[in-house]
């Protein structure tokens, strides 16, 4: 996208400060007090991996009990977590904590720090020619107030919250199952695990746009900006304006259980329905925040292994901030069945269409990159080309979503689960694997294995397609969500769904030997190990790049420039 | 009421090109022959019940009981004991089927109509859109791979093919929006005025079912043990101990509230889903076309026991109805017989 002159001066530069490359802070200093922008990626990804190990690994929990009707490992998994003999309603509030969790977990410690936290953090400085993020301290406090939140998390699950152990509401924490219907304060730690990781978020946000900016190298317009840093920019402003009424409305959830508020307590005046309007608000933004940087990285893939600049490229950055915009004033959609006035139900439904206009356009226009171009399927391209595709399936079951009259009926049934998960855990998550496969020698120094990450696409591609395809078969016959029993009937496709958990379990398997493959055999990365298609700049600095990049500005060249 | 006439008229004008849409549609996507059709389908699915209705429900003998209900004005005195046996649910019916992979079928006009906008609407456009983009993507892996073509093209705009592509989508959601618009409006006809009504209060975890015009008794409704049901020769998981009983053929206006958090009732078969939340009734008609035992689960998460508090309406000939709130402790039928009871309700 953006190309350096042929000029060597900033590179002779760079060499003429190795010294000070080398001269890295001790360990806990680098790696506790980090204000190096790679260093905090890192840890981000780190992290992320971690959380979703936890996430997986309670989702797993989630298809053992969901393979066969009746209860058959729920009171076992309570036993392990610390509640002797527990009894049948502790064990289905271990389901519901279960099912917070995982889309806590997911949502707020696995795709947002990987996607915003660690390619983010990455890549944006890197891509835009700076040295650093605009405040390179309140970084590290960032990912510390993440990290800190997920401890939060993890203390609730061990708290008392009502009927059993642990926070039950649904990641949405509904009121008044979230205030009088939990007592204990197992609630109260999730809730303020979402203020503290929705606080790092926060700081984040302002540190990306600050960066964005005000520090682009020279000749590094808005217009040139590769389309990451453009996915990076349009998230930090959802971000900014979204987190900001979650944490109120949270915050009211806090005074309502502890201090005699009643914001959402109908008997002193407040309405339940309130809260969902101020969660959804930020709601339904928040699944733009985990989308949109992906969209980015799948930009930068296709462009690269097409070898061609991205096709129509102000209509894709502009798709993305139509994008934002729009995704402010859809969040009723989530609410159809509330009683909500027709007039409104009319409103939403039109406005949420209106999302596909733009959604569209980068679809056909990634397409359009790869026609007339030279397709190499190196892992990345492959991982992006299966996001178009499982994407788009996603995205056409959110069409029928929209439609408040047939929400009527698939409202909170799985086919909302089929849909959300064929986005975000088919999409988000795998422009997320796209992202690290593209990315990852870049970041380590070490080639991972092409056929192991190939494998792993095919065995992932396959594992989710059997778990979460067979939902919208559950979800139109009428399988609500959150439930950890069922009507004999909806077995077959259960078992199905199950079974694919465990194919989609073995290839992150295959992901973690490719891993410690890089670490242990990998050959040595070059600066540019995708060859003429990788044109953005971090493929100008070495792999992995030097611990302080850019310290003569780059300067970027119009003329090369394709826009 | 005036805005959701308004929004009835809107819809009639707009039907016309809602049809018209449609079509276009389908001489683009698949072939004039397939959705020509269509539209012509809701007014075939319309008709077809009210022959099914005397034919399917045999052991029920429907035309004597039509009979009866017009007789049951005058003998009504003798019926006063009342009588009421749970009817056997019809397998497959108002129920989820094994590896069932559709819509339940549909026993409510709301119903036909959304299963309409399902099947022949969204369906068609989302298949067509999937595959489509599913055919870009090989076609530009096969004719664009590195070895079929080693030289990149250098192409990056190509302004009339990014107006298509907004352009085209923009049809397509118009063609979506009008009948889906015209479905909202439908749905949101409110129940006249001297429809039944019941009140779904929901309860962690259990249904009740109040009539305020029969003398205003709680039916309070629970989940019945797997082995119970299937004992019964009900589905496990959501049978009841004591059912809704609603009339069939007729509008009835059902009204929510949640007595401690939010539930939701919600009845596939019958396309209905309405939350149930403290502090507020929410309202929505209800209208059954043909006796049957019709089951739905509680659908907004409430708790330990969310997933154990099913709903099960058993929808009787109104006669049939009539008897069955006369075996409920303070069960009144007609309008005087209300008046006269409604003194004593407050006991019961």
């Amino acid at each position: 996208m953006a190309s350096i002159p042929a000029n060597e001066g900033f590179d002779a530069h760079d060499h003429a400060h190795d010294h000070d490359h080398d001269h890295k802070p001790g360990f806990f200093a680098r790696w506790f007090m980090s204000t190096n922008h790679k260093d905090i990626g890192t840890l981000y990804l780190i992290f992320a991996i971690f959380a979703g190990i936890v996430g997986g690994a309670v989702s797993g929990m989630m298809r053992a009990e969901l393979a066969q009707p009746g209860i058959q490992y729920l009171g076992y998994f309570a036993q392990i977590l610390g509640t002797a003999n527990p009894s049948f309603d502790q064990q289905l509030h271990l389901w519901n904590v279960l099912i917070t969790a995982h889309g806590l977990i997911m949502v707020f410690f696995m795709v947002m720090p990987a996607i915003i936290g660690g390619f983010g953090n990455w890549f944006v400085p890197i891509m835009i020619g700076a040295p650093d993020m605009a405040f390179p301290r309140m970084n590290n406090v960032s990912f510390w107030l993440t990290f800190v939140g997920f401890l939060s998390l993890m203390i609730s699950a061990f708290m008392p919250g009502g009927t059993g152990q642990g926070a039950g509401t649904g990641w949405t924490v509904y009121a008044p199952l979230s205030t009088s219907g939990s007592v204990g304060p197992a609630v109260d730690f999730a809730i303020f695990s979402l203020h503290l990781s929705g606080a790092g978020s926060i700081l984040g946000a302002i540190n990306f746009i600050t960066t964005i900016f005000n520090m682009r190298a020279p000749g590094m317009t808005l217009h040139k900006m590769p389309l990451f840093v453009w996915s990076v920019l349009v998230t930090a402003f959802l971000l900014l304006l979204a987190l900001p009424v979650l944490a109120a409305a949270i915050t009211m959830l806090l005074t309502d259980r502890n201090f005699g508020t009643t914001f959402f307590d109908p008997a002193g005046g407040g309405d339940p329905v309130l809260y969902q309007h101020l969660f959804w608000f930020f709601g339904h933004p928040e699944v733009y925040i985990m989308i949109l940087p992906g969209f980015g990285i799948i930009s930068q893939i296709i462009s690269t292994f097409s070898k061609k600049p991205v096709f129509g490229y102000l209509g894709m950055a502009y798709a993305m901030v139509a994008i934002g915009v729009v995704g402010f004033i859809v969040w009723a959609h989530h609410m159809y069945t509330t009683g909500l006035d027709v007039n409104t139900k009319m409103y939403f439904t039109a406005a949420t269409m209106v999302i596909a206009v733009p959604t569209g356009i980068k679809i056909f226009s990634w397409i359009a990159t790869m026609w007339g171009g030279s397709l190499e399927f190196k892992s990345p391209m492959v991982w992006a080309i299966g996001f178009i595709f499982l994407f788009t399936v996603g995205g056409v079951t959110g069409v029928v979503l929209a439609n408040g009259g047939v929400d009527d009926n698939l409202h909170d049934t799985y086919y909302v689960v089929a849909h959300f998960h064929y986005v975000l855990s088919l999409g988000a998550v795998t422009s997320l694997f796209a992202g690290f496969y593209y990315w990852f020698p870049k970041m380590s120094g070490r080639m991972h294995s092409e056929f192991l990450s190939h494998l792993q696409f095919w065995i992932f591609f396959v594992g989710v397609n059997l778990i979460f395809f067979p939902m919208h078969f559950l979800g139109v016959q009428g399988m609500p969500r959150r439930y950890p029993d069922y009507a004999v009937a909806y077995t077959y496709w259960n078992e199905i769904a199950s079974f694919g958990y465990v194919i989609m379990a073995a290839s992150i398997g295959v992901f973690f030997i490719n891993i410690l493959y890089a670490f242990l055999a990998g050959k040595k990365a070059e600066a540019n190990y995708w060859g003429e298609g990788a044109t953005t700049l971090e493929w100008t600095l070495s792999s992995p790049p030097p611990f302080h990049q850019f310290e003569t500005l780059p300067v970027i060249d119009d003329k090369a420039h394709a826009h | 009421m005036s805005l959701a006439d308004t929004a009835r008229n809107a819809g009639k004008v707009i039907r016309a090109l809602g049809v018209a849409g449609a079509m276009t549609f389908g001489t683009l996507t698949m072939g004039a022959s397939s959705l020509a059709a269509a539209p012509a389908a809701p007014v075939a699915q319309a008709a077809a019940p009210t022959t099914a209705d005397s034919a399917a429900p045999a052991p029920a003998a429907p035309a004597p009981a039509a009979a009866s209900a017009d007789a049951a004005a005058p003998a009504a005195p003798a019926a006063d004991a009342g009588s009421y046996t749970p009817m056997a649910p019809t397998p497959g019916k108002g129920m989820p089927v094994d590896k069932g992979w559709t819509f339940q079928d549909q026993y409510s006009p709301v119903g036909e109509q959304g299963l309409w906008m399902h099947d022949v609407i969204l369906m068609p456009i989302i298949v067509a859109i999937s595959i489509f983009v599913l055919v870009l993507l090989l076609v530009v892996m096969a004719r664009f791979n590195k070895r079929a073509n080693p030289v990149a093209s250098k192409t990056s705009h190509n302004t009339l093919i990014e107006v298509v592509w907004t352009l085209i989508p923009v049809l397509i959601l118009v063609v979506i929006a009008v009948p889906s618009i015209r479905l909202l409006a439908q749905q949101y006809e409110p129940a006249p005025k001297g429809a039944l009504t019941v009140k779904v209060t929901g309860y962690q975890w259990y249904w009740g079912y109040t009539y305020p015009d029969n003398g205003g008794f709680e039916v309070i409704s629970n989940m019945l043990p797997d082995e119970e049901a299937v004992k019964r020769g009900e589905p496990g998981q959501l049978a009841v101990d004591n059912r809704m009983v609603v009339p069939a053929g007729e509008p009835i206006r059902i009204q929510t509230i949640g007595s401690d958090v939010i539930h939701a009732f919600a009845v596939p078969s019958l396309w209905f889903k309405l939350d149930a939340v403290p502090g507020r009734i929410n309202e929505k008609m209800l209208f059954i076309k043909e006796p049957g035992v019709y089951y739905g689960q509680c659908s907004e998460l409430c708790g330990a026991r969310h997933g154990y508090m099913p709903i099960a309406i058993e929808a009787l000939p109104r006669d049939k109805f009539e008897a069955w709130v006369k075996t409920q402790p303070g069960g009144t039928v007609g309008g005087a017989e209300q008046a006269a009871a409604a003194p004593a309700a407050p006991a019961a």
